[in-house]
């Protein structure tokens, strides 16, 4: 069976020095794994440790025991104990992250944003900027803004942007934070659609989705994140 | 892949009387890639930048880089003229004060094109081209291309520094606080035209800033240094989120979010 992700007893926990070192423990032997084409729903209740666990996945937080393993280059690499340099690698090629918030770059027009993955791919300006524009446009934010910087933008507006940039390289594993929290009923559809299309390529996603009816329509199961119970 | 780090140190120590500026630090930088050197003053950030470029010796260790033939060699041990030669040709150095990086009674123009001469360019019309280009570049107007820096503002200067230095299309450049002592406004235009030259070029790059938020902006890779060690290293956004060390937490927690 043909694996895309999948974690060995992961284990996080973070150590907070300047409260007196008190030690929090979030992820306890977490075994999830997901094969290319499927899409994975995390689920449990806030504070469960889903947001952990998807940064876990994407190396902004380092995992604190465990295994990541990840198929880059058509062989499993284990990117808990990953390099800086490799982890680069595994984050241009393989691995894309949708976060919640798009970090806003200042003077950096929209158009860019979305196609720097694309040029770090070694796309040529005029096609990355191409495709960049068209997903752009799909997702309803209409060329005017394209080369504006979404400092300014709404925040359903710097979603898509950050939607466009996570979808426009067809990363073989996609991580997807609350994609459509801020998103109207017509682009939800959109980035239903985008989800499916993904999922037609071969892309694996895990995702934390609040809204049920986008989870019912994308996700093919869930994987359940407990919280733990007390405090070492 | 054959690809090998462009400078390596291994073990650096110097200490000044009593006070460690260095102490045990080991990195490699490689190809394209930005790497920051942050920490407080006084956490000897500064004096590794000098170290590694070769304008102060370490008391131990050593710092080796990799020439584009592939020959490895020893920084401290290559003397004065090879090392001058480096700085003028595969390395740069943007300073903090832009005075100590331009010739202040020069024309902008000349700053830039007096770096194209170093590397052996003679054609007049060529250079003042090339120059006009790299002002252009860096959004200086080029009608100002006869005025000598002392006529700009700090921004400008600097910007002018960052021309003179990229113009000849080095491998390495060091950075010490580039945008230390400029406006916040000004450091944002500055910091957001480094961030596009040296992905443009594919140049690497060694920062070194108390900014964070300039670090993360510009870094791919960050060391934190404290009392002369690197207690810290790793991937930019994992540093700054996930911060193991309680140096580099209480680092990051005393940072204002805008």
């Amino acid at each position: 069976m043909s694996i895309a992700i999948a974690t060995e007893g992961l284990r996080k926990s973070f150590t907070l020095h300047l409260q007196g070192g008190i030690r929090l423990p979030v992820l306890q032997d977490v075994e999830l794994a997901v094969r290319p084409g499927e899409c994975v729903a995390l689920s449990g209740p806030s504070g469960a440790g889903k947001s952990t666990l998807m940064r876990c996945l994407y190396g902004n937080y380092g995992a604190g025991g465990g295994r990541i393993w990840v198929t880059h280059r058509g062989a499993p690499v284990d990117i808990a104990t990953a390099d800086a340099r490799l982890m680069r690698e595994v984050r241009r090629e393989t691995l894309g992250y949708v976060s919640q918030f798009l970090r806003v770059i200042p003077r950096v027009a929209t158009l860019d944003i979305v196609a720097e993955p694309l040029l770090a791919r070694g796309l040529d300006r005029a096609t990355a900027h191409d495709r960049a524009a068209a997903l752009l446009s799909r997702l309803n934010l209409p060329a005017g803004l394209h080369g504006l910087p979404p400092a300014t933008f709404s925040g359903g507006e710097q979603q898509r942007v950050n939607l466009a940039r996570g979808f426009a390289p067809g990363y073989p594993v996609l991580l997807l934070d609350e994609p459509t929290a801020s998103l109207d009923a017509a682009n939800r559809a959109v980035v239903v659609a985008m989800i499916e299309e993904a999922k037609s390529a071969g892309s694996a996603i895990i995702g934390i989705f609040h809204d049920a009816e986008v989870r019912d329509r994308i996700a093919d199961r869930l994987f359940e994140v407990h919280p733990i119970a007390a405090a070492a | 892949m054959i690809e090998a780090p462009l400078l390596e140190a291994e073990g650096l120590s110097l200490r000044f009387g009593a006070v460690t500026a260095l102490d045990g630090v080991s990195l490699a930088v490689w190809p394209g890639e930005v790497v920051a050197i942050v920490g407080e003053s006084g956490s000897g950030k500064t004096t590794l930048l000098r170290v590694l470029s070769g304008l102060m010796r370490p008391q131990a260790g050593s710092v080796r880089y990799r020439d584009p033939e592939g020959t490895v060699r020893e920084v401290h041990g290559m003397g004065e003229a090879a090392l001058r030669r480096l700085h003028r040709t595969d390395w740069g150095f943007v300073h903090q004060n832009p005075r100590d990086g331009l010739r202040m009674g020069v024309s902008a123009g000349g700053n830039v094109g007096e770096r194209l001469m170093a590397v052996g360019a003679r054609h007049y019309g060529s250079i003042r081209e090339q120059a006009t280009a790299w002002l252009r570049r860096v959004e200086i107007d080029p009608a100002r291309m006869d005025d000598p820096p002392t006529k700009f503002s700090g921004g400008m200067q600097q910007r002018l520094q960052i021309a003179r230095t990229l113009v000849t299309h080095p491998r390495l450049v060091f950075m010490d606080e580039p945008t230390g002592g400029l406006d916040v406004s000004v450091q944002a235009r500055l910091l957001d035209l480094i961030r596009a030259l040296v992905a443009d070029l594919g140049i690497a790059v060694l920062l070194v800033t108390h900014d964070i938020a300039a670090a993360r902006l510009l870094a791919h890779r960050m060391l934190v240094m404290r009392h002369g060690q690197v207690v810290e290293e790793g991937l930019t956004d994992r540093v700054l989120d996930d911060p193991q060390h309680a140096y580099t937490q209480l680092l990051v927690a005393s940072v204002l979010a805008a």
